[in-house]
Parts: C-alpha cells; sequence; structure tokens
C-alpha cells in the first residue's frame, strides 16, 4: 500500500467558477512525487485554470495538498510582451542573483552565447528554455509547464522534452505539464489526467493512444497520426 | 546665469530624470498615449490653485492622481480598455480646465513657462523628483516582470495591481512637477519620447533605463537654455530638443541594422 509520502500532490473536489460559470467541477487526482503527470484537453477544458489554482492564484473549493517542503516553478504558455529591452541576465536575476549560469547550462544553453542577448531575439526553442531556467534557478522539486513548446518547430520541441525528461530523472522533479500533443503525452509522461471541466480520464500515459480514450477527449473522428506526418 | 535661469535648470533636470525614468515603464506597459492624455487632467487642478490661491503643484497632483486612481479602479472591474477611459476623461478635464482658468494663466499653463520659477518649485521638484526615482527604482523590476508575464509576476509573489497603483501615483507626481517648464499640454513628450528615443538604442534593461533618464534630462535642459535666449515658451522647445535627439537614434538605428544585413 503506496503510504501518503509518495504522493507530492493530493487534489480532492476540486471547483473553480469564474462569472457563474463552472471552470473546474469536482477534479480528484494525486501525483507521485519524481514523475511527470500530463494535463490532456480540448480547448476551454480549464487546463490553464487547474494551474492557476495549484498555484493558489484564482480562489476555488476542494482541497489542493502539497507535500511539505515543496518549491514550484512555473512556466507560462507565452509571454505577454518580447519587445522590451531586457538581456536574458536581466530576466533570470529578477528570479534569483545568483545560479543564472548554472540554470541556462542545466537546459542546453551556453551563458557566454545567451546571457546578453535580448529576450526578443531569441528563437522559439531558446525562449523556452530561459523560461524554463526561469522556474529552475530556485531549484524546484515540482514544474509546471503550460503548452511548453507552443510556437516552437517540431525539433526544438522534442529537445524541449528531452531535456525535461532529464530534468525529472536527474533531479527527482516532478512535473506536471499541459499539453495537446499526444505523442509528447504517450512519450514523455507517465500518467495523464484528461479534462474537460471534469476528470474524463485519469490512468496511465500509454491508454491516450486507445481510440475509445482519444474520442472521450477529443469527440469522435480523432486518430492517431504518426509523428512524421505532423512536419 | 541669472538665478532664474539657474532655478529652471535644476527643475528641468529634475523634471527630466524622473520622467524619463518613469516614462521607461510608461512606453513598455504601450501605454504612451494614456500618459499623454493622462496630463492634461492635470488642467482643472491647476485652475484651482489660480483661482483659490493654493499651490497649484497640489491642485495639479490631486487631479492627477484622482483621475489615475478612477483608470486603475474601472480597468479592474470593467472590461473598458484604459485608452477608453482616459480618453473620456481627459477630454471632460481640459474643457473644464479651459473654462474656469483664469485667461491670463492659460498659456503658461498649457506651455510653459520658465520666467516665473521659484525656490519654492524647484525644492518641489528636487524633493518629488528624487522621490519618484527612488520608489520606482524599488518597483522597477516587479512592474517589468508584470509587463513580460502577469502570472508570472504574480506566481512569484508579486502583487500586480497594487505595484501598478505605486507607479500611476508616481506618475502623477512627475507630472505635476513637469508642468511648471513644459506646461500641461505637452508634459505627457517628457514620459513618452525620451523613453521611446532610448528603446531605439537599448539591448538590455539597465542601459534602457539610464539612457531614458538622461535623454530626459538633455531634452528637458536645452529647452530651457534655448527658450531663455529666445524668449520663447520653454515647453515647444523641449519638445523640439528632445524630437531631434529621437530621429538622430532612429537614424542610428536604421544605418546599423544597415550595415548588419
Amino acid at each position: 500500500m503506496r503510504s501518503h509520502e509518495d504522493y507530492i500532490l493530493e487534489v480532492s473536489d476540486l471547483s473553480v467558477k469564474a462569472q457563474d460559470q463552472t471552470i473546474l467541477d469536482n477534479v480528484s487526482f494525486k501525483v507521485k512525487r519524481g514523475t511527470t503527470l500530463a494535463i490532456v484537453g480540448p480547448n476551454g477544458a480549464g487546463k490553464t485554470m487547474l494551474f492557476r489554482a495549484l498555484l493558489k492564484l484564482v480562489p476555488y473549493t476542494g482541497e489542493i495538498k502539497w507535500a511539505h517542503g515543496v518549491k514550484i516553478g512555473y512556466v507560462p504558455q507565452k509571454l505577454s510582451a518580447t519587445d522590451i529591452p531586457i538581456s536574458v541576465r536581466e530576466f533570470l536575476s529578477f528570479r534569483r542573483s545568483s545560479g543564472i549560469e548554472k540554470s541556462l547550462r542545466a537546459v542546453g544553453l551556453d551563458p557566454k552565447i545567451v546571457s546578453d542577448k535580448a529576450l526578443g531575439v531569441l528563437s522559439g526553442g531558446q525562449l523556452q528554455r530561459v523560461l524554463i531556467a526561469w522556474a529552475v534557478i530556485d531549484e524546484p522539486n515540482v514544474l509546471l509547464f503550460d503548452e511548453p513548446t507552443t510556437g516552437v518547430d517540431l525539433d526544438s520541441e522534442e529537445a524541449v522534452y528531452e531535456m525535461l525528461n532529464a530534468l525529472e530523472h536527474e533531479h527527482g522533479i516532478t512535473v506536471l505539464l499541459i499539453s495537446h500533443d499526444v505523442h509528447v503525452i504517450r512519450d514523455y509522461s507517465e500518467h495523464m489526467l484528461a479534462l474537460n471541466k471534469k476528470v474524463l480520464c485519469f490512468a496511465e500515459s500509454d491508454e491516450i493512444t486507445k481510440p475509445s480514450v482519444l474520442h472521450a477527449i477529443y469527440g469522435p473522428g480523432t486518430s492517431l497520426k504518426k509523428r512524421k506526418e505532423r512536419r | 546665469m541669472t538665478d532664474v535661469l539657474l532655478l529652471s535648470l535644476t527643475i528641468g533636470a529634475f523634471v527630466g530624470l524622473s520622467s524619463g525614468y518613469l516614462g521607461s515603464l510608461m512606453v513598455l506597459k504601450r501605454m504612451a498615449l494614456v500618459g499623454d492624455a493622462l496630463s492634461h487632467v492635470a488642467l482643472p487642478g491647476l485652475a484651482l490653485g489660480i483661482l483659490f490661491n493654493f499651490y497649484p503643484f497640489i491642485g495639479a497632483f490631486a487631479f492627477l492622481f484622482g483621475c489615475a486612481l478612477v483608470v486603475w479602479h474601472v480597468e479592474r472591474i470593467t472590461s473598458l480598455s484604459v485608452e477608453a477611459i482616459v480618453g473620456a476623461m481627459f477630454t471632460l478635464a481640459l474643457a473644464v480646465g479651459i473654462l474656469i482658468i483664469p485667461q491670463p494663466d492659460l498659456l503658461e499653463a498649457l506651455f510653459g513657462d520658465i520666467t516665473k520659477v521659484s525656490l519654492t518649485d524647484t525644492v518641489v521638484a528636487v524633493v518629488v523628483g528624487i522621490f519618484a526615482v527612488l520608489v520606482t527604482r524599488a518597483v522597477y523590476k516587479k512592474l517589468v516582470l508584470g509587463m513580460i508575464s502577469e502570472e508570472l509576476a504574480i506566481s512569484s509573489g508579486i502583487n500586480v495591481h497594487r505595484t501598478n497603483l505605486i507607479y500611476l501615483l508616481l506618475v502623477s507626481l512627475v507630472v505635476a512637477i513637469g508642468i511648471k517648464i513644459v506646461g500641461s499640454l505637452l508634459v505627457g513628450f517628457l514620459v513618452i519620447v525620451p523613453a521611446a528615443t532610448a528603446k531605439n538604442v537599448s539591448s538590455s534593461l539597465f542601459r534602457y533605463a539610464v539612457l531614458s533618464s538622461i535623454f530626459g534630462i538633455i531634452s528637458s535642459c536645452s529647452g530651457v537654455l534655448l527658450a531663455d535666449s529666445f524668449a520663447l515658451p520653454s515647453g515647444p522647445l523641449v519638445v523640439l530638443s528632445g524630437i531631434v535627439i529621437f530621429v538622430a537614434t532612429v537614424v542610428i538605428r536604421w544605418v546599423s541594422a544597415g550595415v548588419r544585413r
């Protein structure tokens, strides 16, 4: 029998309402330490709102129980403004003044090359890595990623997920990520939580490839294409 | 150099410094036009000061901060854009201000006048300018992070709404002291153009903030010197000086982009 200490997050009967609309309805799930949970669902399913609730940014009912000593790093879906004349070093120093070079190396970036570059001139993949560096600079034990590869080409996307996998395995970091990509869910996460306001399915990630599960999440007529077909 | 010119230059330096520094955030927030429109709201406050014989800076600041508070609150509770709220309030304030301000004082209020600066004006400009710069420096990173990503800022423990309110208070203070030199019609220039100029030639936040402040000082001090030399209103000359620097940076950027190609 698994003890409570094995779970880094336990969510029970979580509900969120905004402007009289139900965004999340009695959502319950648990996340094991050192694993990756993929959160999947159609647009408007409440995935980002779930993260906002987990970060205690919005009012909610129900219970969100993080394990003792949890330190969360958060990577948003996108930045509101990238035309701000701010260098990578300055941006990361907002979070923490020390450990900037170490965090950049941890995400596969060369500090000598990118530190003094403006955020606005980075490629989509580089910017995403800088955001991950922002999240890991404070040495968190949980990372929340809201569609971490939006706007990133396929090669960079795979590199980002490989890096996430490495962070999970080498540092024992628990990862919660929102993704629309069935391949990402299958290849880079252990468990998946399918949402559409309510929990549709909470299972091992391999289940995502089953037609019945795909239909339940995305509706009838959905099929899994091979990765190379998406290029 | 006369005492009045020395006082005007001192005011110009501190107004330029503080409005350039605060303006660097206004431009990043994409609120340049809002900042310009907001500055006109000072006019009825100035008029009341002149009519009822109290220090006009207080009236100007009260109206500016009152308007800023309304904008901050309405933006939070409605989906109206800041531009729409400020646009409505500024035209109303300008109309009321022009109707109630005594005619002989209208030009000075609209375009600034350096021939009537006093030691009190100078002390107020220096104290308010230093205060505004120091407080802005303390919240600068929080404001920038809020602009980059509000979620990132909130998840880092920053109270974005409170920080925005502090910033609007500081903008109101700086615009109120700037009116003496450039007038209420043109003071918006000082929070927009030095920052836009600095943005043309900056790739780091530190350089951007420092250059914005320096361009603010150069614009206002050179405008004051020109106004003194040619016995003209200082406001338009501050604007012209600043525009010359702005055009120079556009050319520099254009040429360096051509060289890179």
